[in-house]
């Protein structure tokens, strides 16, 4: 007999989360499952973009939505990224809560002017009286040997720009938690979806966010980064797709005796630079691990976030392993761009052997 | 194509306008052209650091603005709608406020006046109005009854490639939108013909199946009406309709402008035409709709309004700084905190 109506509760749950609440996933299940349930609990909310209607999108993340919730509130737009995104401000002021969906990363750059210059600006032109709670879909980054155009990564970007908030998954678990978390904010959210992972199965636990956390902590314990492994001799920091490979490179080094934390950064901004104290505060190395090209990329302000926050104690500058500063190459290259598990073991041996001159 | 004969199926509550709608309008234009001339002066007096004038299109403006519902439609302007501003009745020292540098936008608000934040990117909110439309259908509301988008733009935005997948949009959706094009002849310093091919803005509508005019939009009768009958056939859930008011900037761009180094005096004396607000007083005049001490009394009371304006933006200080922070987002990052904490106290000890 249970000694409290906590652990009465607490059991109930544990039987619920095993029989129902756990289930392997992929990403792209993940994510149609959070559109379903995000549409059956806000009767405001839209999703609209190219096919992703009767298609259910190109990779099938809508598949389904639009024969369930009707046509009025999943619907193809024509064939125009500036148009969709400047009819998503339209909508938002009609106080929908759109969710469009650009089809490849790539096909933003037409529609930057509308995300730069109207969605990201118009709660502060309207002095806060018309918010944009627009969630844009991005399917993000590399891996899929696409054509050009189809494989970008424009965090960076997106992130520079003030009034707009970015976020990456990388596992069907947070795929699910994170959507539907960005989905039910005030403000605009760029969600970049790793399409490489689309297909990749894990464990999802819907009813927990963030399982050993309690879920009314710090909106679910979803605003931040995520400690994917803990390590004690140096930390990783990636999101999206980079974290799963950073994971591999963890366990490779960890035969050498090297002992890795992974930090999922998840949020580009506003970046966690408390978890990205207390991580490399405690392993006092770090490498930042990117597919989008160097320069002027995510890993310098995170590695300035580092400095900030732990010069003195750090063992190494900061190393970065990201893509190169060349236009995202064709597929029989696009290994050679992205960060690959022998240029990331570099970049943990550069920081390991540096030595103050 | 004439309004009726593209919209005659809808208009069938198109009653002529009352001698006091007349009247009204014709003091709203005289309310325009004095605030609009007292923008440029106070300009040049420093009271504010530039304008955008819209002499000669308060026909174009006016007309269109009043037969907005504000009760249910909303309008997505550019940063030449002031005429349209007054008409629709919005607090003009918030609309001058963006015309002062106080703040981007304006400090009206858009939910109460219906009249969206001013922006200088033409066409981009040409996109916004479709969406706000399409949105209006989607809340079900019935036939009839459908709040209606009317968005501004002029020959030089039509260039854009926005307000062809507006229009491309708006038609495929069925979506309740007036795009009202005021072609003023000149898009800064390039006249109409280097700007638009296929003659005019509203021949391109045909190419999307929607219904089009052009109507004159120096006489504001002509204008009203017209909008009138667009709106009722958008209300009626027949989708967009493209309105092309054809008009004259007589003044500059804005007051940054020099129209002597791309056209003559005798060139946009030739080409200005007759002022709308001289050939309404005049039709007024002999239709017995308004006598002499009208005009008289609408003057007195335009001055007065500009006064009160000049007034209230003179008054107008800049915004408390901590605003630039907490308007960027609903909820404000952790950096931004930490940029307006430190902001604070750098200025503190300045």
């Amino acid at each position: 007999m249970p000694e409290t109506i906590t652990d009465l509760r607490l059991k109930d749950n544990s039987t619920e989360t095993a029989a129902v609440g756990v289930q392997q996933a992929s990403m792209q299940q993940a994510l149609n499952r959070a559109l379903d349930e995000i549409l059956a609990e806000n009767p405001k909310a839209v999703i609209f973009g190219e096919d992703c209607g009767r298609l259910g999108g190109v990779f099938r993340i809508t598949d389904g939505l639009q024969a369930k919730h009707g046509e009025a509130r999943v619907f193809d737009t024509p064939l125009a990224e500036s148009g969709i995104l400047g009819m998503s401000v339209g909508l938002a002021m009609a106080g929908f809560h759109p969710i469009p969906e650009v089809q490849f990363d790539g096909f933003a750059y037409p529609a930057i002017n509308q995300i730069v210059c109207q969605i990201a600006r118009m709660n502060y032109r309207s002095r806060g009286t018309l918010p944009m709670p627009i969630t844009l879909r991005v399917p993000s980054f590399g891996g899929i040997r696409a054509p050009e155009h189809h494989g970008e990564s424009l965090e960076a970007l997106f992130a520079h720009v003030p009034g707009l908030k970015v976020v990456s998954p990388s596992t069907p678990h947070d795929a699910y938690h994170l959507l539907k978390y960005a989905a039910t904010r005030p403000d605009p959210v760029i969600f970049m979806e790793p399409k490489s992972r689309y297909w990749q199965k894990g464990p999802v636990d819907v009813t927990n966010p963030t399982p050993g956390t309690a879920a009314h902590v710090d909106g679910g314990g979803l605003t931040g980064a995520r400690v994917a492994r803990e390590g004690r001799h140096l930390t990783l920091i990636a999101w999206g797709a980079m974290v799963s490979r950073c994971l591999q490179v963890a366990e490779l080094a960890a035969e050498d005796g090297i002992d890795v934390e992974v930090l999922d950064l998840r949020w580009l901004k506003p970046i966690d630079a408390e978890a990205l104290a207390r991580s490399v505060g405690k392993t006092r190395r770090a490498v930042v691990v990117h597919e989008a090209p160097l320069t002027s990329g995510l890993g310098a302000e995170v590695a300035q976030l580092i400095t900030q926050s732990c010069f003195a104690t750090l063992k190494a500058p900061v190393e970065r392993v990201t893509g190169f500063d060349v236009p995202y190459p064709s597929g029989d290259l696009e290994d050679e761009h992205i960060p690959n598990i022998n240029r990331i073991l570099f970049g943990i041996q550069r920081v390991l052997e540096y030595r103050r001159g | 194509m004439t309004p009726k004969s593209v919209l005659a199926a809808v208009d069938d509550d198109a009653a002529p306008l009352t001698h006091h709608q007349l009247r009204e309008l014709y003091t709203l234009m005289a309310a325009v052209r004095h605030l609009d001339t007292s923008a440029v002066a106070w300009q040049r007096q420093g009271i504010i650091p530039g304008y955008a004038p819209g002499l000669g299109q308060e026909a174009a403006q006016v007309g269109s603005g009043y037969a907005v519902d504000r009760t249910r439609d909303f309008v997505f302007p550019t940063y030449r709608e002031m005429g349209v501003a007054r008409a629709m009745g919005l607090d003009m020292v918030g609309y001058m406020a963006t015309h002062k540098a106080t703040w981007h936008g304006g400090m009206y608000n858009p939910l109460e006046s219906r009249f969206a934040p001013i922006q200088a990117v033409v066409a981009g909110s040409v996109l916004h109005a479709v969406g706000w439309a399409h949105g209006q259908t989607l809340a079900g509301n019935a036939e009839g009854d459908l709040g209606v988008a009317m968005t501004y733009f002029g020959d030089g935005a039509s260039s854009q490639g926005d307000v062809h997948e507006a229009m491309n949009f708006a038609a495929v959706m069925k979506a309740p939108v007036v795009f009202f094009i005021q072609n003023n002849g000149w898009a800064i310093s390039v006249p109409t013909e280097r700007q638009v091919a296929g003659g005019s803005v509203a021949a391109r509508a045909a190419g999307y199946g929607i219904p089009s005019l052009q109507v004159d939009g120096n006489d504001v009768v002509a204008v009203f009406e017209a909008t009138r009958s667009a709106f009722a056939h958008c209300r009626a859930g027949n989708g967009p309709v493209v309105i092309e008011a054809m008009t004259y900037r007589r003044g500059p761009h804005s007051t940054a402008d020099d129209p002597g180094r791309y056209r003559t005096l005798e060139e946009e004396r030739l080409d200005a035409g007759e002022d709308p607000l001289e050939r309404f007083k005049q039709r007024l005049l002999t239709d017995g709709v308004a006598d002499e001490a009208f005009f008289a009394d609408a003057q007195r009371l335009a001055a007065e309004e500009e006064e009160a304006v000049r007034a209230g933006i003179a008054d107008l200080g800049p915004r408390p700084g901590a605003e630039m922070f907490s308007l960027v987002f609903q909820e404000p990052t952790p950096a931004l905190q930490s940029q307006a904490t430190a902001w604070r106290e750098e200025s503190e000890h300045a």
